[in-house]
């Protein structure tokens, strides 16, 4: 049996070093960053909503409009037409379309690209103030970044 | 001293309000900033320098905010609740000595009445509480009602304790008997009193629950009852109750000010001044706000008991303490 | 005469109101609903009411293939994506028999044991807050943050991290990811020794825990609750131990197992399952070994054969279970999850009986309900 002086004392003294602990910290630098002002560098691997790889030989798109990106997404966020043009070996995608509302970033078009037309942007300011602003349309993004 | 009584009281009382109004917004202010560097992080910084216009562009927020008062509610105690609240805290500081003649009414009977007054604001917390007619806000309102009857007791038992001491009630008069290096301070006449240290701690204690501070915010609560007795106030009226809570913490820990450190007295004897009571005040303020930050809420079970159990007891026990030692010395 | 804390059902008077907590409160963390019908302080019935984000992951399951269906474990317990993903990988590996290369094994328990420690380390942010102190939650999710920026680095998401792939992993760990894991080992002994200081033996956390929410091994066992809710009870259930997975026997570890079946119990079996993970991660880090983390031969699409397979893991919050049936198609004939929040919310009503109101929230807290994986 504890005596209950003792147990008060002790109570309080629990408290006193709780204060410690946070007066200790009250003079220690921020941990945080301040967003607008300054930000955080992504990671290599980071993964932002999918991106055509631009071919270094020809500036153009890498993708055979194969179709399995489409088929492996599980959410039916990616929609790709193309055409075999004369004089080409392979079929080029002519339209590139991502709806990124539905997109899990999980990665299995990225993974299943037999040419490994596929990336993750690096890009994170994913704010937008509609739906229409989440329908990407990569092969348009390839061009105006071309510029 | 040659203006006419009249008008010296009504400058004060401006004064007074502009220091209730001042405080009340700019120790949100301060709150947020501290609580921010006690969680290592920077706290308001977009609104003005250093965030210094945040309490402001908060209050017109606020104001710009229909005040909605729910059908079902009472709707002449609705709107009384905040302007109950914040009553108090003007009547309270009009009899606070912060200075040697910085007092807007010096009456010999000043420590009666800040009691007095200050149980009001308890009262209107429980009035906005009930006339919600919101079952969070009335659980809220019977909770701020058997907490402060247990804590009212223990304060003035331990601010009889003090009175013994003392020997007047005369807040100024309290003060002029701490002159004098700081072992003159009540908290340390320990000739007078051995356990004079632990009165003060037991009135800090009922101070935060009087105020309904963390950790005995039960009124507020927000982990458990949304709001508490606020949960129906929209726009200003939930703005003042919020604004209250600090005007009376600046109350609270005056009173303490006076009463244990000596008021506008210097710790170290020379230079005397209001400055000395706006720092012990504020230190007061701060330590508030650093407990806050640290401890979780007490339960409410728990909070009663520690009054009852604890609190009363050890109070009484330093009241028979004094007398007797009143009797001897 | 002190005022009780409980009180029996027989005790409670006629004159109940219903209180409704949620879907929208502060205290359930989400969008669970309780309706409380409550005498006074007291509860005289709680009734959780789930649902409200209800998603339909099993059917999901079924209409997608099992590579499809992968990035959907992440998203059932958001906090603890690794340990879903693991179960549902380790399935389908059990079911078609694939064996996945020493090095991707070691990545997996590390990275599933850093998960564990970052969903202790928001569970506990979150339980002080229902508890009213709110510095601790930014402490936690100081520390959380650091798990969280090695967990990007290799995976490349922050929450749902979709890491773990049938065969092996998404990618191998690099050394800035084994340096920044040691490092931050080093780093979290000592926060814990301040949460002890700060938290843990705090007079009014303890005395707002200790006897409170008393929850019996019986009860445990009634309504099939595990993870730190049973170990708290005093049983010694732990999935990593009852049935071993992946390279866990390698380890050595604790189970920390707690008798009282209060909140502070289960309080401190997660306390102390950050130090075991620690343990574990250290051991794994020493003896990883190097070699490929994808297994060779891993088909493309994936058909298992008909049959009925299960595969259980200790996620932070108790034991998940996926269970597959097939017949023979690349798209499985069910999918079931076996949840543990669900498991452990069920308790609730009975738990909560009699108790007050606050002490019923900080037993609701104890539980560390996810409200997706009640749902799924
Ligand atoms: S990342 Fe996943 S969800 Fe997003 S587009 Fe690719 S396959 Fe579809
Ligand atoms: S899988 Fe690759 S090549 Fe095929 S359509 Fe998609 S992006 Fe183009």
């Amino acid at each position: 049996m504890k005596s209950p002086i003792g147990e008060v004392i002790r109570g309080f003294m629990s408290l006193v070093t709780g204060m410690g602990v946070t007066i200790r910290q009250f003079f220690k630098p921020n941990v945080t960053v301040q967003y607008p002002h300054a930000s955080l560098k992504m990671t290599g691997r980071y993964r932002g909503h999918i991106e055509l790889v631009r071919d270094p030989a020809t500036g153009l798109s890498l993708c055979i409009a194969c179709k399995s990106c489409e088929k492996a997404c599980p959410s039916d966020c990616i929609a790709v037409e193309g055409v075999k043009r004369d004089g080409e070996k392979r079929k080029s995608a002519t339209d590139f379309k991502v709806d990124f509302t539905k997109c899990s970033l999980c990665g299995s078009c990225v993974e299943v690209c037999p040419t490994d037309a596929l990336k993750f942007s690096r890009n994170y300011n994913l704010a937008g103030t509609s739906r229409e602003a989440y329908y990407l349309d990569l092969l348009k993004r390839l061009q105006t970044e071309n510029k | 001293m040659n203006i006419s009584e009249p008008i010296r009281l009504l400058l004060f009382l401006a004064g007074i309000m502009a220091f209730v109004g001042f405080n009340a917004a700019y120790l949100v202010w301060v709150e947020r900033k501290g609580a921010a560097r006690f969680q290592r992080r920077p706290g308001p910084t977009e609104v003005g320098f250093a965030g210094l216009l945040q309490p402001i562009a908060d209050a017109l927020k606020l104001l710009s905010k229909q005040v909605i008062v729910p059908p079902t509610s009472d709707a002449i105690l609705f709107r009384l609740a905040p302007v109950l609240v914040m009553s108090p805290a003007l009547m309270c500081l009009a009899v606070i000595p912060f200075g040697e003649t910085l007092v807007a009414r010096n009456i010999n009977i000043g420590l009666v009445m800040v009691f007095a007054f200050g149980s009001i604001n308890v009262m209107a917390i429980m009035l906005g509480g009930w006339a919600s007619r919101n079952k969070y806000a009335v659980i809220s309102a019977a909770r701020v009602v058997s907490q402060d009857v247990a804590y009212e007791i223990p304060m003035l038992l331990v601010v009889i304790t003090l009175l013994m001491v003392t020997g007047t009630m005369d807040l100024n008069q309290i003060v002029r008997q701490q002159a004098g290096w700081f072992w003159h301070w009540n908290l340390f006449k320990l000739t007078a009193n051995p356990l004079m240290p632990v009165t003060f701690v037991i009135f800090y204690i009922c101070m935060l629950a009087e105020t309904n501070r963390a950790p005995f915010d039960m009124a507020e609560a927000e982990s458990e009852l949304v709001a508490g007795a606020f949960t129906e106030y929209a726009g200003m009226g939930f703005g003042v109750f919020f604004m209250a809570e600090y005007a009376n913490i600046v109350v609270g820990c005056s009173v303490a000010t006076v009463l244990f450190l000596g008021g506008w007295q210097s710790p170290i004897g020379v230079w005397s001044g209001p400055w000395w009571f706006l720092l012990k005040m504020y230190f007061l303020v701060f330590s508030v706000i650093w407990i806050r930050w640290t401890f979780p809420r007490t339960q409410f079970y728990g909070l009663l008991n520690l009054s009852w159990k604890i609190l009363i007891p050890v109070s009484l026990f330093t009241l028979v303490l004094s007398s007797i030692m009143l009797k001897l010395f | 005469m002190s005022i009780p804390s409980f009180i029996p059902h027989e005790k409670m008077s006629d004159e109940t109101f219903v209180l409704n907590l949620g879907p929208q409160h502060p205290a359930t963390h989400g969008v669970l609903r309780v309706k409380l019908t409550m005498d006074g302080e007291y509860i005289a019935r709680a009734e959780p009411v789930p649902g409200y984000i209800h998603r339909m992951h099993e059917k999901m399951g079924e209409n997608r293939t099992y590579a499809q269906f992968l990035p959907n474990t992440s998203r059932i317990d958001y906090l603890s994506a690794m340990h879903y993903t693991h179960a549902f990988v380790g399935a389908v590996e059990r079911a078609a028999r694939i064996t996945v290369p020493p090095r991707a094994e070691y990545v997996r328990v590390i990275t599933s044991e850093l998960n564990r420690i970052s969903s202790h380390l928001v569970w506990f942010g979150a339980f002080l807050l229902d508890l009213g102190g709110f510095t601790p939650l930014l402490y936690a999710f100081d520390d959380r943050e650091k798990i969280l920026d090695l967990l990007e680095g290799i995976t490349g998401s922050r929450l749902t991290y979709c890491y773990y792939r049938f065969g092996g992993l998404y990618n191998d760990v690099d050394a800035d990811f084994l340096k920044g894991t040691r490092d931050f080992t080093a780093y979290m002994r000592p926060r814990l020794d301040m949460y002890r200081a700060l938290v843990t033996d705090n007079i009014i956390l303890r005395k707002r825990l200790e006897s409170i929410g008393p929850i019996s091994a019986e009860m445990c066992r009634k309504y099939g609750a595990t993870g730190p809710v049973i170990r708290g009870s005093g049983v010694a259930y732990d999935v990593r131990r009852i049935e071993p997975y992946s390279v866990y026997p390698e380890f050595q570890f604790d189970i920390p197992v707690y008798p009282e079946g209060d909140c502070m119990a289960r309080y401190l079996v997660r306390m102390e399952e950050i130090v075991q993970s620690l343990r574990i991660i250290d051991q794994a880090l020493d003896q990883l070994p190097e070699g490929p983390v994808m297994a060779e031969k891993v088909p493309r699409v994936i058909k298992l054969p008909p049959g009925d397979y299960c595969y259980a893991v200790e996620a932070a919050r108790g034991r998940f279970a996926v269970r597959i049936v097939s017949d023979n198609k690349d798209i499985p004939y069910r999918v079931k999850l076996r949840a543990p929040s669900f498991s452990n919310l069920s308790l609730y009503e009975e738990a909560s009986q009699g108790m007050m109101l606050p002490d019923a929230l900080a037993l609701m807290g104890s539980l560390d309900l996810v409200i997706p994986d009640i749902d799924r």
